[in-house]
C-alpha cells in the first residue's frame, strides 16, 4: 500500500457510533436538541443487532395487570441483578420506560394489543407482572424500524426547512471506527475508514456517543451477530475510560444446539413465557430442583401450581422455568453435565403440549420458522433442543447515570449494552430494549448539554497521523498470522476457560493465553487490498475482542464469589462483601488493570421499597441495620 | 459426515470480475453462508460478503444462489445435490462493490421519498387505542427485514436501469400500504401517490417478489393488488372523478 492515503473530513457536533436502538434513540434526541449529528453504522442502516431482540420491551405500563408500576419494576430489576445494579440507573430505567414505549407509538410502531386496544404486555423471567410490550417475537425489529423511519422523517423535515435532508443528521453506513480522538484530555472526534472502499474518514466532533452493543463474538457459542466484538468497550478503554464489572456475562439459557451451524442462535424466552417447559432426557421437569433460597417464596415448587399460574397469576406462584436467566442457564448446564441432556448436549423445551399449532404460529412465528427451516423441527408438534449461549454483557463503560457521560473522559458518552451498571450481575429479559431507549435518550440529551457548554477542540495533525499508521499496519506485514485463526483460538480460550462455570486455575490459564495472543496479533497480516476486505476488518475487531476478553478474565479471577452471570466453582455462593464492590477495569496502554471501587448505596426512599427480610439475603447485618442513605 | 462440495463464486469489483471455482468442506446442517465463511477463513481471506445475524432476521446476506435471490443464511447446503456445483453471485439489480457485496443505496433513496407516518397532531403518548385485527394488516408489512430480494427479483428494474428513477419497487409498495392501512396514519392520498409518484402502475403483478420474500409477506396479494384496485376505483368512478376536478382536492377516500 504505497499509494497516498485518501481521507474525508467531516465536522459534526456529535458523532454516534452504533446504529442499534441506543444509537438511533440518542441521535433522535441530539437532533431534537438542535445538534448536527453523524450516525456511524458498522453495517447497513437498519441491520443492527437490536433486530434480533425477540421477546419485548419491559415497561410498567400496567396494561395487563394494573398492580404494576415503576417501583415493582425497579424491585424486579434489582433482584434480577442480585443487588449489584447501580440503583440510580435502575430507578431512572423503571420510571422512564413507559414514556419511551408510548413515544414509539407516536413514531409509527405497531405493538400487539390487549382486548381494550392498549399495548399488550407479556410475561417474562423475573418480572412480577406481564410487562413486555411486544410484536410477536420480532420486537427488536419493530424498534429499529420505527427509529430508522423516525430519522428519515426528521431528515425529510430538514429538507423542507433547510433544503438538505442531511443538513442535521447524516448516516454513514459500513464505517469501522478505529479510534476516539482526544486533545488536551477532551474528546475531539473519531477516526476510521469506510469498509466499501477503505477511504479513511475523520470526524471532528465535541461529543461522541458509544452505542456499539455487546461482546458476544469473543465467545464460541453466541447469539450475537458478527458486529458484537466489543468495539465500544475497547474504544472507551483506549480513550482513558473505565469498564465496570466485566466478569458478568449473560449466558441465555436457550440457544439452539443442533445442527452445529446454528448452535447459539437465540430461542426467545417468550417460549417459556408462553408456557414452554424444560425437561431432561428422563422426561423430568427439572427446574423445580433449582429454585434458589432467595426466590423460594416467588416460584412454584410443584407442577400443579406452576401450571395453574398460566391462568391465575394472583393466587399461584410462577413456574421455575421463568426464573432469571442466570439460574436457568446454570440449571441446564448442570443437567447436561450430569448426563441427563439431550442427544446433542442440550435439554428439551416444549411448547407444543400447552398451545395449539395456530397459537404457536401466531405468537412465536419466527421461532417456528427458525426451527423448521434450520433444524427441520416443527415446534408445534415436538420439543426443541436448547442449551446456554453467550448473549449479553452486563459489564460496560462506567457512566454517570443521569447523563450517560463516561467517567473520566469529557465529551464521551455511552448507552445501551456497551454501558455498564444498569443490570448489575444479571439482566432481566426485556430490560435491554427499555435500557437502550431510556439511556439512548439520556445520552443524546447529555451530549447536547455538554456541547452547548463546552468549546470545540481541533484535531491535531499528529493525532491524525497516528491513527493513519495504525490502519495501514496490517497491510505492511506479510506472511504473518491469519486473523481468522487467531479469532478461533480466542473463542476456544474464552469458551473453555472463561465460560459459565469458572475456576481460579482456568482463569489464570486464560489470562496467560490471552496475553500470548495479544503478542501474536502484532504480526497479523491481511491479504488483498482495502476494498471491502473482511480479513482487514477482522484484524481491528480482534484487537477489541482481546481487550474485552482480558478485562473479563481479570475481573473474573478477582471476584471470589458466585453471583448472576459470574459463577465460580471454587467460590459457589454469594458473598455480601462483594455485593458492595464493583470491579473497575482500565487500560495502561499495555494491559488492562482491575481495581475495586465501592458500589453507591441506595437512598432510603429506594431502600425502603424492599422487605428488610429480602435485603438480608443479600446484604450484611451492618448494611441492613444502617438502612438507606 | 463432512463432505467436499463445489462452489463457483463470483469475484471482482465494479470494473471487472469472473466466476472462480473452489472446493470446500461442508458439514451436516450447514447453510450456504457457513461454507462461504469457510472459504473466507481458509482460502480467500478478502472475499467480500455481507452478513450479520445468521438467523434470517437482519436481511444482510442477500445474494443469488444458482440464479435465485436468497438469504445465504437460510439456504441449506443439503438442498443441492452432492455433485452439483453451487453458483453464488451478487444481487443483479444493484451495482457491485466487490465480490458478493452490492451497492444497495437505491433502496435508501427510495425510502427517503415515501412520506413518513403522520399521526393525529393531538395524539397523546399512551392514549392510542387500536384493535389487534386492525394492526395486523400493517404488521404483516412491518415484518420486512429489508433484504431487498424483492427489489432484486422485480423485472421492472432487474434488467431495466432506466426504470429505477420512477419505480420504488415492492419493498416500498408494502411500506406505503403499511402506512395506508395504519390505524393512526392521517395522510389520505397514499395510494394515489403510489400510482403517480412511486410507479405502482408499472407493476404487472407477476408475484416474483412474493415468491422470494423470506418473511413470506404476501406483497402482491395483500399490498400491491388492494392498492391498485382502489386507485382504479377512484380513477374510473365518474362521480369521484368529477368531484375531484370540481373541488380540486388532493385527498381521496
Amino acid at each position: 500500500m504505497s499509494e497516498k492515503i485518501q481521507m474525508e473530513r467531516h465536522n459534526y457536533d456529535v458523532v454516534v457510533i452504533g446504529a442499534g436502538g441506543a444509537g438511533l434513540r440518542a441521535a433522535v434526541e441530539a437532533r431534537t436538541a438542535g445538534l448536527r449529528v453523524a450516525i456511524i453504522c458498522k453495517s447497513l442502516f437498519g441491520k443492527a443487532h437490536t433486530v434480533m431482540a425477540e421477546g419485548g420491551v419491559a415497561a410498567s405500563m400496567g396494561n395487563v395487570n394494573e398492580n404494576d408500576g415503576w417501583k415493582v419494576h425497579f424491585r424486579d430489576t434489582m433482584r434480577g441483578g442480585k443487588f449489584l445494579n447501580h440503583y440510580r440507573m435502575a430507578e431512572l430505567h423503571a420510571k422512564e420506560a413507559p414514556d419511551r414505549v408510548w413515544e414509539l407509538e407516536l413514531w409509527g410502531a405497531l405493538f400487539d394489543r390487549t382486548a381494550e386496544g392498549k399495548i399488550s404486555q407479556r410475561n417474562f423471567g423475573g418480572h412480577e407482572y406481564p410487562r413486555l410490550a411486544h410484536v410477536g417475537d420480532r420486537t427488536g425489529l419493530e424498534l429499529i424500524r420505527t427509529m430508522q423511519q423516525k430519522i428519515v422523517a426528521m431528515q425529510q423535515q430538514d429538507k423542507k426547512d433547510h433544503g438538505d435532508a442531511e443538513s442535521f443528521i447524516k448516516v454513514f453506513a459500513e464505517v469501522t471506527v478505529t479510534e476516539v480522538l482526544k486533545e488536551n484530555g477532551k474528546v475531539s472526534g473519531v477516526y476510521g475508514y469506510k469498509r466499501e472502499n477503505g477511504v479513511e474518514v475523520l470526524f471532528e466532533a465535541q461529543a461522541v456517543i458509544l452505542a456499539t452493543g455487546g461482546v458476544g463474538k469473543t465467545f464460541k457459542i453466541t447469539s450475537n451477530s458478527w458486529e458484537g466484538t466489543g468495539d465500544g468497550h475497547a474504544l472507551a478503554l483506549k480513550a482513558g475510560g473505565n469498564l465496570v464489572d466485566m466478569e458478568f456475562l449473560q449466558f441465555h439459557p436457550t440457544g439452539m444446539v443442533w445442527p452445529p451451524s446454528v448452535r447459539g442462535i437465540l430461542v426467545t424466552e417468550s417460549v417459556r413465557g408462553e408456557g414452554g417447559v424444560l425437561t431432561n432426557n428422563k422426561g423430568e421437569r427439572f427446574m423445580f430442583k433449582y429454585i434458589p433460597d432467595v426466590f423460594k417464596d416467588k416460584y412454584a415448587d410443584n407442577e400443579a401450581e406452576a401450571d395453574r399460574w398460566y391462568v391465575d397469576q394472583d393466587n399461584n406462584r410462577r413456574p421455575p422455568e421463568l426464573l432469571p436467566r442466570d439460574e436457568v442457564a446454570r440449571a441446564i448446564n448442570t443437567e447436561v453435565k450430569a448426563g441427563r441432556g439431550s442427544e446433542h448436549g442440550g435439554v428439551f423445551l416444549d411448547v407444543s403440549k400447552r398451545l395449539t399449532e395456530e397459537v404457536i404460529k401466531k405468537r412465536l412465528p419466527s421461532m417456528w420458522h427458525q426451527f423448521y427451516e434450520l433444524a427441520g423441527v416443527d415446534i408445534t408438534k415436538e420439543a426443541m433442543e436448547v442449551g446456554p449461549t453467550c448473549h449479553y454483557v452486563m459489564g460496560g463503560v462506567e457512566v454517570d447515570p443521569d447523563t450517560a457521560a463516561a467517567v473520566g473522559v469529557p465529551g464521551l458518552f455511552a448507552a445501551g449494552e456497551v454501558a455498564g451498571g444498569m443490570h448489575g450481575s444479571n439482566r432481566l429479559g426485556g430490560n435491554s430494549l427499555s435500557d437502550l431507549l431510556v439511556f439512548g435518550r439520556r445520552a443524546g440529551a447529555g451530549a447536547a448539554d455538554y456541547v452547548k457548554q463546552s468549546q470545540p477542540t481541533k484535531v491535531s495533525e499528529s493525532a491524525i497521523k497516528n491513527a493513519q499508521e495504525k490502519i495501514a499496519a496490517p497491510f505492511k506485514r506479510t506472511g504473518g498470522e491469519n486473523p481468522y485463526s487467531l479469532h478461533q483460538e480466542l473463542q476456544e480460550i474464552t469458551h473453555n476457560l472463561v465460560g459459565i462455570i469458572r475456576t481460579k486455575t482456568e482463569l489464570a490459564d486464560a489470562i496467560n493465553k490471552i496475553a500470548n495472543i495479544r503478542k501474536r496479533i502484532e504480526n497479523v497480516s491481511v491479504a488483498g487490498n482495502r476494498l471491502f476486505n473482511p480479513g482487514f476488518h477482522l484484524s481491528f475487531d480482534l484487537d477489541n475482542m482481546l481487550l474485552v476478553a482480558e478485562s473479563t478474565a481479570k475481573s473474573a479471577i478477582v471476584r471470589e464469589e458466585s453471583r448472576g452471570g459470574h459463577t465460580r466453582d471454587d467460590f459457589p455462593t454469594m458473598d455480601a462483601k462483594w455485593r458492595t464492590l464493583n470491579n473497575i477495569t482500565s487500560f495502561n496502554g499495555k494491559e488492562v488493570v482491575v481495581k475495586q471501587q465501592g458500589l453507591p448505596s441506595m437512598p432510603s426512599e429506594l431502600f425502603d421499597l424492599f422487605d428488610i427480610h429480602e435485603l438480608e439475603k443479600y446484604m450484611s447485618k451492618e448494611e441492613t441495620a444502617k438502612g438507606g442513605r | 459426515m463432512a463432505k467436499n462440495i463445489k462452489l463457483r463464486i463470483w469475484r471482482g469489483d465494479a470494473n471487472t470480475g469472473k466466476l472462480e471455482d473452489v472446493s470446500v468442506e461442508a458439514n451436516e446442517g450447514e447453510v450456504v453462508l457457513d461454507v462461504i465463511h469457510r472459504v473466507q477463513a481458509t482460502q480467500m481471506g478478502d472475499l467480500a460478503v455481507r452478513w450479520n445475524c445468521k438467523a434470517g432476521k437482519c436481511g444482510s446476506c442477500s445474494m443469488e444462489i444458482n440464479g435465485k435471490p436468497r438469504l445465504a443464511c437460510m439456504t441449506q447446503v443439503a438442498n443441492y445435490a452432492d455433485d452439483e456445483t453451487i453458483t453464488i453471485t451478487p444481487l443483479r439489480a444493484f451495482p457491485v462493490i466487490k465480490d458478493l457485496v452490492t451497492d444497495v443505496s437505491f433502496n435508501y433513496k427510495k425510502a427517503m421519498e415515501v412520506e413518513s407516518f403522520t399521526p393525529p397532531a393531538d395524539l397523546k403518548p399512551g392514549a392510542a387505542r387500536m384493535q389487534q385485527i386492525d394492526v395486523e394488516r400493517s404488521q404483516e408489512f412491518r415484518k420486512c427485514i429489508e433484504c431487498f430480494l424483492c427489489q432484486d427479483t422485480c423485472h421492472v428494474i432487474r434488467d431495466h436501469e432506466e426504470n429505477k428513477k420512477s419505480f420504488a419497487g415492492p419493498r416500498f409498495f408494502i411500506r406505503i400500504a403499511e402506512l395506508d392501512m395504519h390505524p393512526l396514519d392521517m395522510l389520505k392520498n397514499r395510494k394515489q401517490k403510489a400510482q403517480e409518484e412511486h410507479g405502482l402502475g408499472m407493476c404487472n403483478i407477476t408475484k416474483c417478489c412474493t415468491e422470494v420474500c423470506p418473511e413470506h409477506i404476501r406483497i402482491t396479494d395483500n399490498a400491491i393488488i388492494p392498492m391498485k384496485e382502489r386507485v382504479v376505483d377512484i380513477k374510473y368512478d365518474p362521480v369521484r372523478w368529477l368531484g375531484s376536478k370540481i373541488r380540486k382536492r388532493e385527498g381521496i377516500v
